[in-house]
This record gives structure tokens, sequence and C-alpha cells, in this order.
């Protein structure tokens, strides 16, 4: 135990408090639009793990960035996928698990030629 | 015959040291159990230096009248109509920032204090951290009843206790002080005495106050005159603590450090909420956030720290990292608050292009090249009806719990991102200082209460946006959204017209 504290079974009362039996069979998935930074953070969704991944792109990421001018113009055909600090090629048919995704994953992408407003990353 | 009086020192000697004893029915390890398992050794408690001397009688008398003074300030502005002559209804954003983020967190500051002005041997700091407690206890109320006047014209202030132990962003101020009060006492002696109130508290109070005194809110000003004695000597006890560690045992020094470290990047997390006031919220600006980093951080903190090197102790880690960030912070923190507006219990607004050119002078490095286009783009979709909202919830930071909207050190077009692994699960942070914090004591963390999981779990009052704002007892439609459009606008322009008909 490296938590400085008082009682020696501190460790026996820990709450875990974001397990992901506490949602409701979702897994919280984050996602993040590189250099879009209008959108200040990524932004995380809880998800079922079975949900097909192009059904995640159809539902989740394409109506949440939908105000940014260069949305409407990305060919997702080319958008570069990054799933928890690796370079993939997502199958768009098979599921968000069956895509590696785990429980709080962080799924980055990048759309080749649409650098932000003026190319500003914003 | 007369008495001869005692002199100060005496004084202070019997109304504190004297005050004191050995128990003797059970011993002294069991009466002060909390002052031995943080590993810090003290081998002299009468060591222990109080420059104040001040006794709890003389306490009495002097803070008494303050309050005297404070208070007849107070009434002179309600009664003269006060609210009516500060620069621009905006400014009543700064205040609701205040009452909501930074008031509560001087109630938690008076239950540390007197937990550790409890559970300290030596009777010399108990008696300082119990004034301090007071201090600490005088200002929130003297807060309360300063902004209550606003609280009469202004929307979001009236719920500030609830929105405190709820609100997504004020989590952020809150848990940085339940994890200092959820620490032994020595530790929070060393966040809060000494990262909080000595290194960094001049980057919270002064522009705070300057921030008053520009835009004609004389009552505020007058509390924090009314807080200015107080803080000087919290800022001594901060700088005492940390020397007795340190000249105690060896020991105590990498311990000592270690809580430097992870305090002075707790702290500076929390302050982005200061550097957003000061840059975008305040109608006249007092000076930018790097400026005043410069000042209270980078001259000041520098040669305290120069001063504490023979001790051994060094800079706060990622200090170098802290300073770059004053570069981007503000603006970064900002734009969360424009695009979450919908949830947040103030208003928020674009900056016009005067205030643009304002910020373009003060960033000369940044501004123009990240932020400007980032308002233009915004003030461009405004323009067209498509006013920009973000309608998803943000990542977190598992130790401070702000929106990971923080850039990659050296590179700001990239979010940071860092992640540790902590018996099978991942957790997120914003920055190798959040990271270095968790992966110290990931026991505690793993608890942490993440407004946005909290809200995907159900525990928020249901999973729409009306469901949660009525949840934070959060008025929607009055108390968040844009500064234009809202009653506060409508009434101070109400204000003005009426101004114009009595001059006419």
């Amino acid at each position: 135990m490296s938590v400085t504290a008082i009682t020696p079974d501190y460790e026996t009362h820990i709450e875990f408090r974001d397990a992901e039996k506490n949602f409701h069979g979702n897994r919280v998935v984050y996602v993040h639009w590189e250099q879009h930074l209008s959108f200040c953070s990524a932004i995380a969704f809880p998800l079922p793990p079975a949900m097909p991944f192009g059904a995640f792109v159809e539902e989740v990421i394409k109506p949440h960035y939908s105000a940014h001018p260069d949305a409407a113009h990305v060919d997702w055909s080319k958008v570069v996928w990054m799933i928890d600090g690796e370079k993939k090629t997502p199958d768009f048919s098979k599921s968000l698990e069956d895509n590696g995704l785990h429980h709080k994953s962080l799924v980055r992408f990048w759309t080749p030629g649409f650098e932000g407003y003026k190319g500003s990353a914003s | 015959m007369s008495v001869k009086k005692l002199g100060l020192k005496q004084r202070y000697a019997h109304m504190t040291r004297g005050l004191d004893w050995e128990t003797t029915y059970q011993p002294m390890d069991k009466v002060f159990p909390y002052d031995s398992f943080e590993g810090i050794k003290i081998k002299d408690w009468s060591a222990w230096e109080d420059p104040f001397r001040l006794t709890m009688d003389s306490y009495w008398k002097f803070q008494a009248e303050k309050e005297r003074k404070l208070y007849a300030v107070i009434d002179a502005f309600a009664q003269n109509n006060g609210q009516t002559g500060i620069t621009d209804g905006r400014y009543a954003n700064v205040l609701k920032l205040f009452l909501t983020g930074i008031s509560p967190e001087e109630y938690q500051a008076h239950r540390g204090f007197a937990f550790a002005g409890r559970h300290l041997r030596g009777v010399g700091p108990r008696v300082a951290a119990q004034m301090q407690s007071l201090d600490e206890l005088r200002h929130i109320q003297t807060q309360i009843h300063t902004i209550s006047h606003y609280n009469k014209y202004f929307d979001g202030i009236g719920e500030f206790p609830h929105m405190h132990d709820r609100v997504w962003y004020l989590s952020v101020p809150k848990s940085f002080f339940d994890d200092a009060r959820s620490a032994g006492p020595f530790e929070f002696m060393i966040a809060i005495g000494f990262a909080f109130e000595y290194v960094l508290t001049n980057l919270l109070f002064v522009p705070f106050m300057s921030g008053a005194a520009y835009n004609g809110d004389m009552s505020t000003v007058t509390f924090g005159f009314s807080a200015q004695s107080d803080e000087s000597r919290h800022m001594t006890l901060g700088i005492e603590v940390i020397k007795f560690l340190l000249e105690q045992h060896p020991d105590n020094l990498p311990i000592v450090q270690k809580w430097v470290d992870k305090w002075f990047w707790r702290g500076h997390r929390v302050l982005g909420l200061v550097a957003m006031m000061m840059d975008y919220m305040l109608p006249k600006p007092v000076m930018s956030w790097k400026e005043a980093w410069q000042i209270y951080y980078t001259e000041a903190g520098g040669a305290l720290f120069q001063d504490l090197a023979r001790y051994g102790l060094r800079p706060p880690k990622y200090a170098d990292i802290a300073t770059a960030e004053a570069e981007h912070i503000s603006h970064q923190n900002w734009a969360i608050f424009y695009q979450y507006t919908h949830a947040a219990a103030f208003h928020t607004w674009a900056p016009d292009a005067k205030h643009m050119d304002w910020l373009s002078e003060k960033y000369p490095n940044t501004f123009d090249k990240y932020y400007r286009p980032r308002w233009e783009m915004w003030n461009q979709m405004a323009k067209e009806g498509k006013r920009f909202y973000n309608m998803a919830l943000p990542q977190l930071c598992q130790c401070c719990q702000i929106p990971m909207g923080y850039t990659e050190p050296g590179d700001p077009t990239t979010i940071c991102f860092r992640s540790s692994q902590y018996k099978g699960e991942t957790y997120h942070f914003c920055s190798d200082g959040c990271k270095d914090i968790f992966d110290a004591e990931p026991e505690k963390f793993v608890q942490s209460w993440l407004p946005v999981h909290q809200i995907f779990q159900g525990n928020c009052g249901g999973a729409t946006i009306p469901d949660v704002l009525n949840y934070y007892r959060l008025a929607n439609g009055a108390d968040n959204m844009d500064y234009v459009g809202s009653p506060d606008e409508k009434l101070w322009n109400e204000w003005q017209a009426d101004k114009l008909k009595t001059a006419v």
C-alpha cells in the first residue's frame, strides 16, 4: 500500500468509484478529434460494448462534432485512428469490444487535410 | 499596591505554552494519535517560534475592531446602491465565481485548521492553527455578508453551498480541499499553510481584490483589507511550519519535498480559475495572469525557494511547466466555460475586438497564433445564429478533475493525454503533475467523485441537461448561458437607462 494512512487496513475500505459494473452495462469511451481544439477536450460517452464501431462513428462521433465547419467535409475513409496510444484501423462492422476498446479507452482521430479553423488547430 | 503588568513576551508564554500540560491519565500518543503516522519526526516541539505572539484575548479584540469597520462599509455600500456603480453587469460574475468556488474553501480551511489545531502535539503550532481556523470561519462569514447584497439583484448566487457539493467545475476546488483534509495534519499544514497560503496566496487574493477595486466594488475591496492582516499571519504560519519541519529532523526533507511538489501542482491547477477571471471576466482588467504569475510566482517564489535551499529543499517539480502554461491556461479555461455555458452557474461571453487586442498585447507569443482564431470562429458562428456549444460531456482528469483541455508542453495544438493502470483499470490525467500525484497514492484517487462519471452512473438527478441542472439547483435560463440576453443584463441595462433619465 503506497497511500499514507493512519488506518493499516485503508485498502479494504476503498470504493473503486468508476468500476465498469457501476455503468449499467455500458463502458465509458472517450473520443477526441485532433487539431480541432474548439472542442476543449476529449468527450465522454457511456456505450454498450456490443455497439458496432460504424454505429459509434455515425451515431455518436458525427453528431457531436457536427457544429464544427470542417465536420461536413471530412472523408471518413481517410481518417487516422489511435486507440489507447496505438495507431489502428478499426473494423466498422465489428463491435467496440472486438476493436479492442476497454472501459475508459481513449479513441483519438486525425482528419488529414483538416487542421481546424484556418489551420489554427481550433 | 498596583499589580505589575506582564510584558508581551511573558504574557504570550503564559497564555499559550502555560496553558498546556503533559497528560497523565492517558499516554500522549493516544491523545495525539494523528501526528506520527505521516513519518514526520519532531524532536523538540518547544522550538516552535511564533513571531506574531498573538494570544486569544487580543485576537478577539483585534478582529472585532476590523469587523466594525467592514460592516460599516458594507452598510454604506448597500444604502448607496453601490451595485449600480460597478463597471459593468458582467463584473457580478466574478463574485459568483468567488462565492461558489472560493468561499466554501474558506470553510474547508476552517475545518482543516481546526483539525490541525486539535491534533498537533506542540502547543505553539496548535494555538496558531486554532487562530487560523477562526480566521477562515470569519472569512467565509464576511464574504457571504458582503456578496449577499449582490444576491438581491443578480442570479447564480443564492445556492452556493449546495452547488459547491455538486456542480461539475466546483468539484475542482472541492476535491483539492477534500484531498488536503483527508491527509494527516502535517500534510495539511504544508498543503494549505505553506503551498497555498504562502507560495500561491497572492495569486488568489490580489487578483480578486484589485479586480474589485478596479471595477467599483468597494464592499469586496473592504473585505479584502479586513482579511489582509489575517493573511499575513497565515503566511507567517506557513513559512514557520516548513522551516520547523525541516529543522527538526533530516528525515523530514523527502516527505516535505514530496508534499511541496504535490501541493504546488494542485494549487496551480485550482488557480487556473483565477487566471481566466483575470484575463476574461473583469470588465476593466488589472493585469494579465501571465504578469501576475511572473511577479508572484517566478520572482517572489524564486526568492523564497532560494532561501529554503539551505535546508536542501528545491523548487517544486514542474514549476517550469506551470510557468510555460501561464501563456495558455486562461484562454483554455475560458474556452471550456464558453462551450459549456449551459452548465455554468455564471454567465459567459466571447471577448470583443478591443479585449482581444488587449490579450494580443499581453500574450504576444500565443494569443494571435492559437486563441484569437478560436474566438473569431466562435464570434462568426454566433453572428450566423449558430452559437457554439459542446453538447457532449468532457473527459476529466482523475486528479484535478478539470476537463482534459490542457495541451502538451511545447505543443499548444495537441491535448496532453497521460494515463496509468491500477488494478486492471485505466485512469486518465491532464499532465505529468497530476499523474505523479495519482501514482504516489492511487488508493486515494481511485475514489475521486468525477462529476461526468457520476452523471453516467445515474447519481445526478437524471440523464438530460435539465435533470442535472435541477440536481445542481442551477436555474436554467437565469443562472447559466451568455451574459447577453440574460436577466442580469436586462436589469443592468435598466439601471443604465435610469441613470440617463436622472441625468436629463
